[in-house]
C-alpha cells in the first residue's frame, strides 16, 4: 500500500469542495498530478495543490492507496466521496459530506465531522473518533435511498436525523443523539450507547434501533411488546422491545408482519 | 439576416417526399427558400450527413406549476447533474425535471425546435408562460385543460356547444393557450371527493354528466371553432390493467365527426401517450400488451392521431393533471407524492417512478410503447413521445429512435430483462422485425406532429416558404452503422437552425435563438350569457379576480406568434 499525505497550507476564503480527495481519484498518480486535481471554492475552480502540500504517491489502484490528510479541515467538504476502496485517515475536524455515497474502503476521522457524513453510503467503513453532526448516514435531501450498507462508528455524540431512509448497514454511536433517528427507515441497524431524545423511528417500516441509555419521549406509533435478553455483536443485556411505526404500511414475511423495532436496555 | 446553404446532405423530408436524396437546402430571412434565391450564403458542408426539418414535440410537460413541483420536491434529480455556465449557455441542471434553461438546450441538441406544453392549468397560466419565456430557443405553446372545468361540465350537461365554444375561445385568449386539452375527463373533478371516473359512462359526481358527453362535446366545440389543433385527450382509466377497452370506447366517441378546420389537419381527436392506455389483463399478475388491438383501430380510422408515451427504462418523475392516478401510483410504489386541487378547473399529482428492467410490468410497458410505433400503418398519424417526463425524459428520444430503427437493439434489450420469457409471452415485440427508416422517423417527429397541430404552414418540413428550422446530424445512412450510432448522432445535432438563426454550430450551442410563444386567438360572436357566467363564477368561487387571471402584457409573452381563427360566421 502506498501513502499520499496532504497537509493543509492555506485556508479557503469560503469552503473547499474537495470530492477529489479519494483513493479512486488519486490511484495511479504521482504527487504533482494529484496536486493538479481540481477543487472548487464557490464557483471558482482551483488546484488541490493550491491548498495542500502533497507528498508521497498513490498505489496503482484505489485498494492499494492510502491518503492521510492533516490540518484544520473544518472548511473542507466531500472528503472520500463515492470512494470504492483504499483508506483515508483524516487528522483533524472535517466539514460536511465525509464519506458520502462511499462504496468501499475505510475512512478514519481523528476529530469531529459536520453534517451529512456517510450520506447514501453503500459499503465500507467510516470511523469517527470525535462527534458527528446531523444527517449521519441519511438520504440526500429529497431522496428515499439512505444508507444501504457498510458501517459507521462514532465514538462521541451524533446530531439529529441520523439514518433517515436507511435501508441497510449499521450505525453505532458511542454517546448521545439528538432527535429523529431512523425516520422512514426500511432496514438497517442503529445502536446508541448513550441517551436519545425523541422521535425515534418515525414512519419506520423496518429496521432496528438499540438504545442503551434513556429515551426522553417514545413515539406514540410504537407499542411495547415484551422484554428480551440479547447477547450479540457487543449488544448485551435485557431490553424492552417496542414495535412500530404502527401508522405505516408493513410487509409480511412467512405470514408474520414485519415492524420497525426499538430495543431499550433496562439492565446490563 | 445571414443566408445559409446546407450543401450535399442526405435529406429526409416527408413534406417534399425526399427519401434520403442528396439535396441542398437554402435559408434566407428566416425561411427556407429555393437555392437560386440565396446570393452570398454561408455554406454548411453536410456531405455524408443527415438533414431534416427541426423536430416538433406534440406532447411534453416542460413548463408550469406541476413541472415546478417536480423540480422542487426532487432535489435528488439535480444531484450531480449541474453544469456551470459557459459561452452563451447559462447554468443548467436536472435529469427528469430539468431547469427551463436545460430544457431548451437539450431539445435543441436533439434537433428539436418546437415543443408543446401538454397541460396548463388556466389559473396558473401566468406561471406557465413565465417558464416558457425562460426556456431558450424553442417555439412553444401550451394546452389549457378543459375536461374537468366547471363551465364546460355545466354547458355540456345540456349539450350547449355554442356556449362551450364561446367559453373555450375566451379561455384560450385569457390564458394565451394553444389547444383544447382533456385529462381524465370528469375523473379529476371526481377526485375532489376522493372518487374517479373509470370508464366513459361513469357519471361525474354532482355534475350529472359522463366522460363520454364531455369528450364528444369538446370535440364538437373544437370543430365549431375550427381550431388549428384537434381536441387532445388523455382518456380515463390511465395506467390500469385492462384499460384498453376504455381507450377504444374513447376513440369511438370521434366516429362520424369530420374536421372543420382550415389549418390542414385530418383528425378530430389526438389521443396522447397511448402506451399507458393499451393494457390487457385484470391485475399486475396477468398484465399484458393490447397494443395491436389499439393500433388496429387507429390504423383504420383517419380522424385520429396518437403519440406513443414510450417507456425508456429510467428513473423519472411522473406528473399529470390526473390527480387520482398519481394517488394510485404512490400507493403502489410508496414514494413521495404531491397533490394539488386547482379550484374550478383541474387538479394534479406528482410521484417519482423507477422503470426498472428487472420488473416485469415495466418491461412490458417498454414493449407496448414500441409496438404501437412498429405496428402503425401511417407514421404521419403516430408520433414519437415519452409523455416527458412520465414514461421517461425527452432526452431519450434518440434512444427510442434506435430501438425503432434496429431489431438488434430491441433484441439486446429484451434479452437483458430479468423476466425475459414472461415479458415475451405477454407482448408482441419479439415477433416484430420491422425497422423504421429515417423517412418514417421524420414523419413521426416532424411532418406528422406539425400537421396534426395545424402548423404545417410553418413547421415540419423543408419546402420553400416554411420556417427555416433545420437540423444536420452526423449520420451517414448510406454506410453501415451500429445501433448505438443512431442514438449518438441524434443526441447531438451537428448544426441547428431555428427560424434562420444558427443556434448550434459544430455541436456547440452558439445562440439562445429567437423563441416565440404560439397561441390561438379565436373570434366568436358576442355571447352575453357566457360572459355573465364568467363574471359570476369569479365573483362567487375563484380566489382571484378576473384582473389577476388573464395573461396579458409583454412581460409574459415577449415574442408572441398569434394564430387567428374566425368563428363568427
Amino acid at each position: 500500500m502506498e501513502t499520499v499525505t496532504l497537509t493543509m497550507k492555506k485556508q479557503p476564503d469560503l469552503y473547499l469542495e474537495a470530492d477529489n480527495i479519494t483513493p479512486d481519484a488519486f490511484a495511479g498518480k504521482k504527487a504533482e498530478e494529484i496536486a493538479d486535481l481540481h477543487v472548487y471554492v464557490g464557483r471558482e475552480q482551483h488546484r488541490l495543490g493550491d491548498f495542500f502540500e502533497v507528498s508521497g504517491k498513490a498505489g496503482s489502484t484505489p485498494e492499494t492507496t492510502k491518503i492521510v490528510v492533516n490540518g484544520d479541515l473544518s472548511r473542507v467538504k466531500y472528503i472520500g466521496m463515492k470512494m470504492t476502496g483504499g483508506e483515508i485517515v483524516v487528522n483533524g475536524n472535517a466539514d460536511m459530506y465525509v464519506g458520502a455515497w462511499m462504496q468501499g474502503g475505510r475512512i478514519t476521522v481523528n476529530g469531529n465531522v459536520d453534517a451529512f457524513a456517510g450520506t447514501g453510503m453503500k459499503g465500507g467503513e467510516l470511523v469517527i473518533n470525535g462527534n458527528a453532526g446531523n444527517y449521519l448516514g441519511a438520504a440526500y435531501r429529497g431522496d428515499w435511498r439512505g444508507m444501504s450498507g457498510g458501517k459507521i462508528i462514532v465514538a462521541g455524540n451524533a446530531g439529529s436525523d441520523i439514518g433517515t431512509f436507511m435501508t441497510g448497514g449499521e450505525i453505532t454511536i458511542g454517546g448521545d443523539v439528538d432527535v429523529h433517528v431512523a425516520t422512514h427507515a426500511e432496514g438497517g441497524r442503529i445502536v446508541i450507547k448513550g441517551n436519545a431524545k425523541s422521535r425515534l423511528g418515525g414512519q419506520m417500516v423496518e429496521g432496528e434501533i438499540y438504545v442503551f441509555g434513556t429515551i426522553d419521549v417514545m413515539m406514540p406509533g410504537f407499542a411495547y411488546r415484551q422484554d428480551v435478553d440479547i447477547d450479540m455483536d457487543g449488544i448485551k443485556g435485557r431490553f424492552a422491545l417496542y414495535e412500530g411505526d404502527l401508522g405505516e404500511r408493513h410487509r409480511k414475511r412467512k405470514g408474520q408482519m414485519i415492524y420497525g423495532k426499538i430495543y431499550q436496555r433496562i439492565e446490563a | 439576416m445571414a443566408e445559409y446553404l446546407i450543401k450535399n446532405g442526405f435529406v429526409f423530408d416527408p413534406v417534399l417526399g425526399i427519401k434520403g436524396d442528396v439535396v441542398d437546402i437554402a435559408i434566407k430571412d428566416g425561411k427556407i427558400v429555393e437555392t437560386t434565391e440565396v446570393k452570398d450564403p454561408k455554406v454548411i458542408d453536410a456531405a455524408g450527413k443527415t438533414v431534416m426539418a427541426g423536430g416538433v414535440d406534440i406532447h411534453a410537460h416542460v413548463a408550469g406549476p406541476k413541472v415546478n413541483v417536480g423540480r422542487n420536491f426532487r432535489p435528488e434529480d439535480k444531484l450531480f447533474t449541474y453544469k456551470p455556465r459557459s459561452g452563451v449557455e447559462r447554468m443548467q441542471g436536472g435529469f427528469s425535471v430539468p431547469t427551463t434553461i436545460r430544457t431548451g438546450y437539450n431539445y435543441a441538441r436533439m434537433g428539436y425546435t418546437t415543443v408543446m406544453e401538454a397541460a396548463m392549468p388556466p389559473l396558473y397560466a401566468r406561471h406557465t408562460h413565465e417558464e416558457i419565456r425562460d426556456t431558450p430557443i424553442l417555439d412553444q405553446g401550451a394546452y389549457p385543460v378543459f375536461g374537468n372545468n366547471w363551465f364546460v361540465l355545466e354547458y355540456l350537461k345540456n349539450h350547449e356547444i355554442e356556449n362551450t365554444a364561446a367559453y373555450v375561445a375566451w379561455l384560450l385568449r385569457a390564458t394565451k393557450g394553444y389547444a383544447v386539452k382533456v385529462v381524465n375527463p370528469g375523473g379529476t373533478e371526481a377526485w375532489g371527493w376522493g372518487l374517479n371516473c373509470e370508464n366513459v359512462h361513469d357519471p361525474v359526481p354532482y355534475f350529472d354528466i359522463t366522460p363520454a358527453q364531455i369528450v364528444k362535446g369538446l370535440i364538437e366545440a373544437n370543430e365549431y371553432l375550427g381550431l388549428p389543433h384537434s381536441m387532445h385527450i388523455h382518456a380515463n382509466n390511465l395506467g390500469n390493467p385492462g384499460n384498453y377497452t376504455t381507450t377504444l370506447d374513447t376513440f369511438r366517441l370521434s366516429e362520424g365527426i369530420k374536421p372543420r378546420s382550415k389549418f390542414g389537419r385530418d383528425q378530430v381527436m389526438h389521443h396522447t401517450h397511448v402506451q399507458f392506455h393499451s393494457y390487457g389483463g385484470d391485475s399486475w399478475g396477468n398484465f399484458e400488451s393490447k397494443a395491436p388491438e389499439v393500433i388496429d383501430y387507429v390504423n383504420s380510422h383517419d380522424n385520429i392521431t396518437i403519440d406513443l408515451g414510450a417507456v425508456t427504462l429510467d428513473e423519472t418523475t411522473t406528473m399529470t393533471a390526473d390527480g387520482p392516478f398519481e394517488h394510485h401510483l404512490t400507493e403502489l410504489n410508496h414514494l413521495k407524492w404531491a397533490n394539488t386541487d386547482v379550484e374550478l378547473e383541474t387538479g394534479s399529482g406528482v410521484v417519482p417512478y423507477v422503470y426498472s428492467p428487472n420488473i416485469k410490468v415495466c418491461a412490458i410497458q417498454w414493449c407496448i410503447g414500441l409496438e404501437l410505433a412498429l405496428l402503425a400503418k401511417d407514421p404521419m398519424r403516430v408520433f414519437l413521445s415519452t409523455d416527458h417526463p412520465n414514461a421517461g425524459p425527452f432526452t431519450r428520444y434518440p434512444r427510442i429512435m434506435k430501438w425503432l430503427m434496429s431489431e438488434e437493439a430491441r433484441r439486446q434489450q429484451i434479452d437483458s430483462f430479468k423476466h425475459r420469457d414472461k415479458v415475451i409471452e405477454a407482448t408482441n415485440l419479439a415477433g416484430i422485425d420491422r425497422e423504421l427508416d429515417l423517412y418514417e422517423i421524420a414523419q413521426m417527429t416532424r411532418a406528422g406532429p406539425a400537421k396534426a397541430l395545424g402548423l404545417s404552414q410553418i413547421y415540419g418540413g423543408l419546402a420553400p416558404g416554411l420556417d427555416a428550422d433545420v437540423a444536420v446530424y452526423d449520420f451517414n445512412p448510406s454506410e453501415p452503422y451500429a445501433p448505438d450510432d443512431i442514438e449518438k448522432a441524434f443526441s447531438s445535432a451537428e448544426h441547428l437552425f431555428k427560424t434562420g438563426v444558427q443556434v448550434i454550430r459544430d455541436r456547440e450551442i452558439v445562440s439562445n435563438g429567437n423563441k416565440r410563444t404560439l397561441w390561438v386567438n379565436a373570434k366568436v360572436n358576442e355571447n352575453p350569457q357566457v360572459m355573465r357566467d364568467v363574471r359570476e363564477k369569479f365573483l362567487r368561487y375563484y380566489t382571484v379576480t378576473l384582473n389577476n387571471y388573464e395573461v396579458s402584457g409583454h412581460h409574459y409573452i415577449p415574442n408572441p406568434y398569434v394564430i387567428e381563427v374566425d368563428a363568427t360566421q
